[in-house]
């Protein structure tokens, strides 16, 4: 029984973390690295515990941030990736500026949504979109840049329409694609949440680990980080549910049958 | 309406001419022939001759460049009603069981639902694919895949079925077998077909008659009248009388040294 448990998935990423603080407080240890480089483990988690309700409110608003987001890069990725797929002409026009878009970098040009946004939740949003908004298109294109030319000719052959080869046919196959793009660009959302709130603001993770870095709180610091990266997991796991729910037939999914 | 005897589908001086970069390339120049209501044809052919072309346009996938092809009379322009096809790959949705795969045709061509259920199942038996409705492509070996898919081919009851080298992905005994099968499918539904087909013994096994076809820019070399008794069984591809045929067919590819397989 307590085998089983050991070895069931699900437990296995648990298991590395505790491997992980394991070395990380006998490296301090051993090498006697001072708390003002690196904080121990159970600093870090007393930060945790002690920071609790503090975290958890200002991870909510970066949370916020980071759907809204998400949402922008749905409402916008998803059409423009269909326009892109769809049109020769689009796509000559539009892919080599959204590549060369996406090689700003963000952080510098994040302190001009400020400027043009204010410090509200606005430019927040808008960096979490800017970040993620690219890997969704570039998979939707192939998604629907994949369909067999076989299969648009049995549709033709049926008489379909143009909506009805699109609703039967390009968006189902092109579902897991999308999905892998969502993945990917959820995580990074996380991460452009945070540089809107790095550079302008007064609340989200963001702003905490700004605070606890002006400071020299490293244990805070810390939690912060574990905080951040636990919203990025439980959201990248929320669209994997999703995706199971809506692609249970795709090749990835197989093991559920 | 159509008169007695008079081909359903008509070729008269066909040309496909497609318009590339390096100018225009001649696939198909000026085919004649005519298939009656019912009868099976396959083209045979040497790869790249335009043979797949062909059967696109009796779709009305694409347009003839000069020439007349007539449906049933009518010219052929745009998809057609009258005709199910069958490509070389299976062409099944990943997402949709054996079942709705074979409904796809009727939820296009909006057939009313329980018509279209009970025919899918007179064909499901027929294609021997009972207990495999629920299943899902990938659960299917390569013969039930193209099986499905005959299924779904036939299933607006079209009165011709276009065959695009539909056995050509499948290993030598499945494909046999399957030969055996879509002639029994055959005789049953009375289907007029038009097979492409790169192998010259199925050709030989399934045909009332034989196109064969030249090499690019095709023309139609010959065409044999198959005289060999229904229904046929593997056994009588050792007979000399078919063993004769298909020296006959095959005789255009070694004078021309393009037998490519």
């Amino acid at each position: 029984m307590l085998r089983r448990l050991m070895l069931s998935p699900t437990l296995r990423p648990f298991l590395l973390i505790i491997l992980l603080l394991v070395l990380w407080d006998l490296a301090i240890r051993i090498f006697s690295i001072p708390a003002y480089l690196i904080p121990r483990p159970e600093q870090v988690v007393g930060q945790l515990i002690s920071e609790w309700s503090r975290l958890l409110n200002e991870s909510w608003k970066t949370t916020q941030a980071t759907l809204g987001g998400f949402a922008l890069t749905i409402l916008f990725g998803i059409p423009v990736a269909m326009v892109i797929a769809y049109s020769k002409l689009v796509e000559s026009y539009v892919y080599p500026l959204l590549v060369f878009s996406q090689s700003i970098p963000k952080i510098a040009i994040a302190p001009l949504f400020v400027v043009w946004f204010g410090f509200g939740i606005l430019p927040k949003i808008i960096s979490a979109f800017l970040l993620g908004f690219f890997p969704v298109v570039v998979s939707t294109v192939m998604g629907f840049k994949s369909v067999e030319p076989d299969m648009l000719d049995l549709a033709r052959s049926m008489g379909a329409t143009r909506l009805q080869t699109f609703l039967k046919i390009s968006l189902p196959h092109a579902l897991p694609a999308i999905f892998s793009g969502l993945k990917v660009s959820i995580t990074l959302a996380v991460v452009g949440a945070v540089v809107g709130e790095f550079v302008g603001s007064n609340s989200g993770i963001g702003y905490v680990l700004q605070v606890a870095n002006g400071n020299f709180d490293l244990p805070l610091m810390f939690a912060a980080l574990v905080v951040l990266s636990s919203i990025g997991v439980i959201l990248f796991l929320a669209i994997d549910v999703v995706e199971r729910l809506m692609i249970p037939w795709h090749a990835s999914q197989r093991q559920l049958f | 309406m159509l008169m007695p005897n008079a081909p359903l589908i008509e070729a008269r001086g066909v040309t496909k001419i497609y318009q590339t970069k390096d100018g225009p390339v001649e696939s198909l120049r000026s085919l004649d022939f005519s298939i009656r209501d019912g009868e099976f044809v396959s083209v045979v052919g040497p790869s790249g001759c335009g043979k797949s072309t062909l059967l696109k346009m009796v779709a009305g996938l694409l347009g003839v460049t000069a020439g007349s092809l007539t449906l049933a009379g009518q010219p052929i322009e745009g998809p057609q009603k009258d005709v199910g096809i069958v490509f070389q790959s299976a062409v099944l949705l990943a997402w949709r069981t054996v079942l709705d795969n074979i409904l796809l045709q009727a939820e296009i061509r909006r057939m009313p639902k329980a018509e279209a259920l009970a025919k899918a199942q007179k064909l499901i038996a027929m294609a021997g694919l009972e207990g495999f409705e629920g299943k899902y492509p990938w659960q299917l070996s390569g013969g039930m895949q193209q099986r499905a898919s005959i299924c779904r081919a036939l299933l607006h009851d079209p009165s011709v079925l276009l065959m695009d080298e539909p056995f050509g992905a499948l290993d030598a005994l499945t494909r046999e077998k399957m030969n055996l099968e879509l002639q029994r499918i055959w005789l049953e539904s009375k289907k007029t077909v038009l097979l492409i087909t790169h192998s010259i013994p199925e050709a030989v096994f399934l045909s009332d008659r034989v196109i064969v076809m030249s090499e690019r820019p095709s023309s139609i070399a010959a065409i044999y009248d198959i005289d060999l008794p229904r229904s046929r069984t593997l056994d009588m591809m050792g007979t000399p009388e078919f063993s004769v045929y298909a020296k006959k067919v095959r005789s255009h590819f070694y004078a021309q040294g393009s037998l490519d397989h």
